[in-house]
């Protein structure tokens, strides 16, 4: 990537030392809610300035100084058109770009035809606001830009990421307090189960598979042969189960069924499978499909570490015994590999921690005793280290920042005669990720609004939806009931669903379009029509 | 920064310019007794408990608001202040139910605490009494009006820490109240049920619904653990009793002791009836109850059959987000050195 890593380059508490903070693709209050208490705090407290570029007008339009409504997936344009504008009012930052980075020629090529007028085209953002809010980012002393899954849930979410870092370094925005990009992570340890190597082209602290080193060294620490080819992400096993080419699965702790996009082919897919083997706390819609379900248990029953979106490795205590017979999944996972013949022994999980220090240099001076005292964030790599708070202080990790010029690029399924709206979808604050949790919180399950789909005024009008009716949303791949929610929250010409509800799954509706490089599906857009439900086909 | 020596109880005080009476005490050890003054929060000097004796000042002086200054002498016990003291408690319990025996607060309680230790059982003063009816609307927490001493620290923190404006100082004199406008249910204000009212309450008049008659305070054990939702990892404190939680707290960590609804009040999850609690095996077509061996054995032997027939690359692992770091990695290595494949992934890929 632009300079090698991807994490939150700063901490969670600097921010509030940026003086101007760039929100895109976050509903931060609803998804993130401390860190948004933080940028609140940020711009009432301390006059930070706030720049919102969203769809749909999220609670913090109501702190922000300026907010640009984006048609979705024009992202590329918009931090294209920004760059341009600062670019033009030399508003870049020539030291910084000139020591620390290289590739900045090429940019300004790519950057020439971004034009505001050009963007507003592309994107429906007035030219006015954009160079508005280019001069706000633009003179800042520091600046920290932060975002989500509305950036990445893309066909071009790596191109929308390599726009956010050229944008960030051509300002000089790394590498301080209170700058820099700043991913926030949607689930509690996904940061965390990619540092230590759940991801199929990289061993435990992101070493390449592809590096003969890196599998000699794990191949002598684990006393076995390693596969020599990066394997299959989520949505390509998904594809290659229904192209027979996977035929068993082991699922542990996930609900795929709800949280991939394009259900109705998930689940050919799982039940096409000769072998499912699901270990999870409930009995999920995934592991209704099982062959073998096996009960872990949940966080508040074992021992272990949780890393944030910010990098800190945090303590994870056992708090009460595990429920019936279920076991903590570290024990079962043991018994499993004993069962296929390969013995692993620990009894407790400080000592599977100091197994991970000893392979992956970014946790190498991680013990349970130095986290009892708040965390550390990696890179943390020796016994004395204090933790890492901001990445790439002095250089990059990969020496110097490279600028990566990026078009803007359509989304994979545009608005047409037949699907004319843009369905998008997203997070609520009182649900979490597929729910399997939430929605077993009475409390939690009793104020939210179930079931909704967000419709601008002007196409409700068009449309003659009311408030509060039942309509039907219809993709390419499936249909979808849900009551209307009219509302000016949402820009015309697209509508957005909350992705939470087994009974209405948004995700049945969605292109399961892959980005090329990192594989994530394009869960924010996708093109669909509405109907009024009840009426005759 | 400046430096500022002062004297409090006869003790010397060194503390940075800007330092409230109060805290400087704090900072050697002496307690003023307080009811609106809470560490995050802007003084409001409401409630009156915390006054104090400076030398040269003719009134006593609300300790909480009040900056040092060099060379002052602070008295925090002389009688003048216990008598001041003493007035505020009698004041507040006049119109107080004294029902401890059933109160959640009990054993947690400012009014309780300072009552106890200025010796007051109940109060001269008779006058008229409030009985509102207990606002029970919410899912997540009551508000008990006859409880409240109207000291304004769960507005402070709607306000001031999460920047929502849900409740307010409504009605006058005898009436006043915290409420949302027009006393409408939270529901339908701007609410997010983050509960940081609840956690500032110094009485029991703001009470977490699911820990109610769950166990007195001093019968559960507390354990510090990271919030499972979010990737923010908030540090929460779970309240445990009979292996159950029911409760959830936090101080310090990144998110500095607030939560969102969440992390505060999503936690029935874990004791749910709905958890599994044995493995399960599918036969004809069903998913029926097995032992733990069975169940290894039949994931082993399939695992082993598919690797034989069709090669370890026809086998792919999902693993969890939700999982510790620690079987995250054994996950890992299980499909690569076990199972043989790289074909490992987990589902949200942000
Ligand atoms: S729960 Fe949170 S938002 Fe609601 S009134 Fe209390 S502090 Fe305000
Ligand atoms: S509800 Fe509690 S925090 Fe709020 S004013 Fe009353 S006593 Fe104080
Ligand atoms: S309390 Fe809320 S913001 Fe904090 S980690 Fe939990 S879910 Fe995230």
């Amino acid at each position: 990537m632009a300079f090698g890593s991807g994490a939150m380059t700063n901490s969670i508490n600097d921010l509030s030392q940026a003086q101007v903070f760039l929100v895109i693709g976050s509903n931060t209050t609803e998804a993130h809610p401390i860190i948004g208490i933080q940028i609140k705090k940020a711009v009432s407290e301390n006059g930070a300035k706030l720049i919102v570029i969203d769809p749909r007008k999220i609670k913090l339009v109501d702190f922000a100084h300026i907010w640009l409504a984006q048609k979705p997936g024009t992202d590329v344009a918009i931090i294209n058109g920004l760059l341009y504008v600062i670019l033009s009012e030399g508003l870049v930052d020539k030291k910084f770009i000139r020591e620390r980075t290289e590739g900045f020629e090429e940019l300004k090529k790519v950057l020439s035809k971004y034009t505001p007028e050009a963007v507003e085209k592309i994107s429906g953002v007035s030219a006015e606001d954009l160079r508005k809010a280019a001069r706000l980012f633009g003179q800042a002393k520091s600046a920290s830009i932060i975002y989500s899954m509305g950036i990445t849930q893309h066909t071009t979410g790596v191109d929308n990421v390599l726009a956010l870092a050229n944008l960030a370094m051509a300002t000089g925005n790394i590498g301080r307090e209170g700058v820099g990009i700043n991913p926030l992570r949607g689930q509690n340890n996904v940061q965390g189960a990619c540092d230590v190597g759940c991801l199929p082209d990289v061993l435990p602290g992101y070493q390449k598979v592809l590096e003969e080193a890196n599998r000699k060294k794990f191949e002598q620490a684990w006393n076995c042969r390693l596969p020599e080819e990066p394997g299959l992400t989520v949505v390509e096993m998904t594809n290659a189960a229904l192209d027979g080419k996977i035929v068993a699965m082991y699922i542990m702790g996930e609900n795929p069924m709800l949280s991939d996009p394009d259900l109705t082919h998930v689940k050919e897919a799982l039940e096409s499978l000769d072998f499912l083997v699901v270990q999870d706390i409930f009995l999920t819609e995934t592991a209704e499909l099982a062959d073998v379900v096996l009960p872990g248990v949940s966080f508040a029953e074992k021992d272990g570490t949780f890393t944030s979106t910010e990098r800190r490795v945090q303590r994870v205590r056992k708090v009460i015994e595990p429920i019936g017979g279920a076991r903590p999944d570290w024990q079962i996972i043991l018994e499993v590999s004993r069962a296929l013949g390969y013995s692993m022994s620990y009894a407790h999980p400080s000592e599977i921690m100091t197994e991970i220090a000893s392979l992956s240099p970014i946790y190498g001076g991680i013990t349970y005793e130095r986290l009892e005292n708040g965390g550390l964030q990696w890179p943390c790599p020796t016994p004395d280290h204090p933790g890492t708070p901001i990445l790439h202080r002095e250089k990059f990790s990969r020496g110097l920042g490279k600028f990566h010029p990026v078009e803007y690029k359509p989304p994979a399924e545009e608005p047409d005669k037949n699907y004319p709206l843009i369905l998008t979808t997203g997070r609520i604050l009182f649900q979490y990720h597929t729910g399997t949790m939430t929605r077993r919180s009475e409390g939690i399950n009793e104020i939210t609004p179930t079931r909704i789909v967000e419709v601008n005024p002007n196409d409700a009008k068009k449309y003659r939806i009311e408030d509060g009716e039942e309509i039907l949303v219809i993709s390419r791949r499936g249909k979808v009931k849900a009551r209307a929610n009219v509302t000016t929250s949402i820009r015309p010409g697209t509508i957005f669903m909350p992705f939470h509800f087994a009974e209405s799954a948004a995700n049945i509706l969605t292109n399961s379009a892959l980005d090329p490089i990192a594989k994530i599906p394009e869960l924010k857009v996708c093109a669909v029509r509405v109907e009024i439900a009840n009426k005759k086909q | 920064m400046k430096q500022i020596s002062l004297i409090i109880d006869g003790k010397e005080v060194r503390v940075a310019k800007g330092t409230t009476i109060l805290e400087a005490a704090k900072s050697v050890g002496i307690e003023i007794p307080h009811f609106c003054y809470y560490p995050e929060l802007k003084p409001t000097a409401a409630c009156r408990m915390c006054l104090v004796e400076v030398e040269g000042a003719k009134d006593l002086i609300a300790s909480c608001a009040f900056q040092v200054a060099e060379g002052m002498v602070v008295r925090t016990q002389t009688e003048r202040v216990i008598k001041a003291r003493k007035l505020v408690i009698e004041l507040l319990l006049s119109n107080h139910p004294l029902d401890c025996l059933t109160c959640e607060s009990n054993g947690a309680c400012k009014l309780q605490k300072y009552a106890y230790q200025l010796r007051i059982s109940s109060s001269s003063y008779q006058g008229e009494r409030h009985s509102y009816v207990i606002d029970e609307s919410n899912p997540f927490f009551i508000r008990d009006y006859n409880k409240c001493i109207l000291c304004g620290r769960c507005v402070m923190a709607d306000k001031y820490v999460q920047f929502i404006g849900a409740i307010d100082y409504t009605h006058r004199g005898f009436n006043t109240k915290i409420s949302s406008p027009f006393d409408r249910p939270l529901q339908e204000t701007p609410c997010i049920f983050c509960g940081e009212c609840v956690a500032v309450c110094p009485v029991g008049a703001l009470m977490e619904k699911n820990r109610l008659y769950k166990g007195r305070i001093w019968e559960l054990k507390k354990v510090n653990t990271i919030c499972p939702y979010c990737g923010v990892g908030c540090s929460i404190t779970l309240w445990v009793k009979d292996n159950e939680v029911i409760r959830v707290t936090s101080e310090g960590g990144v998110n500095k002791g607030s939560l969102c609804v969440k992390g505060r009040f999503g936690y029935d999850f874990i004791n749910h009836s709905d958890r599994l609690t044995t493995p399960l095996v599918r036969k004809k077509g069903k998913l029926v109850e097995a032992s733990w061996e069975e169940a290894i054995k039949t994931v082993a032997d399939n695992l082993h059959k598919v690797k034989k027939k069709f090669g370890a690359s026809a086998i792919a692992g999902l693993s969890s987000a939700k999982c510790t770091n620690e079987e995250n990695y054994l996950f890992q290595k299980m499909m690569r050195a076990v199972i043989g494949t790289n074909n490992v992934d987990h589902c949200a890929r942000l």
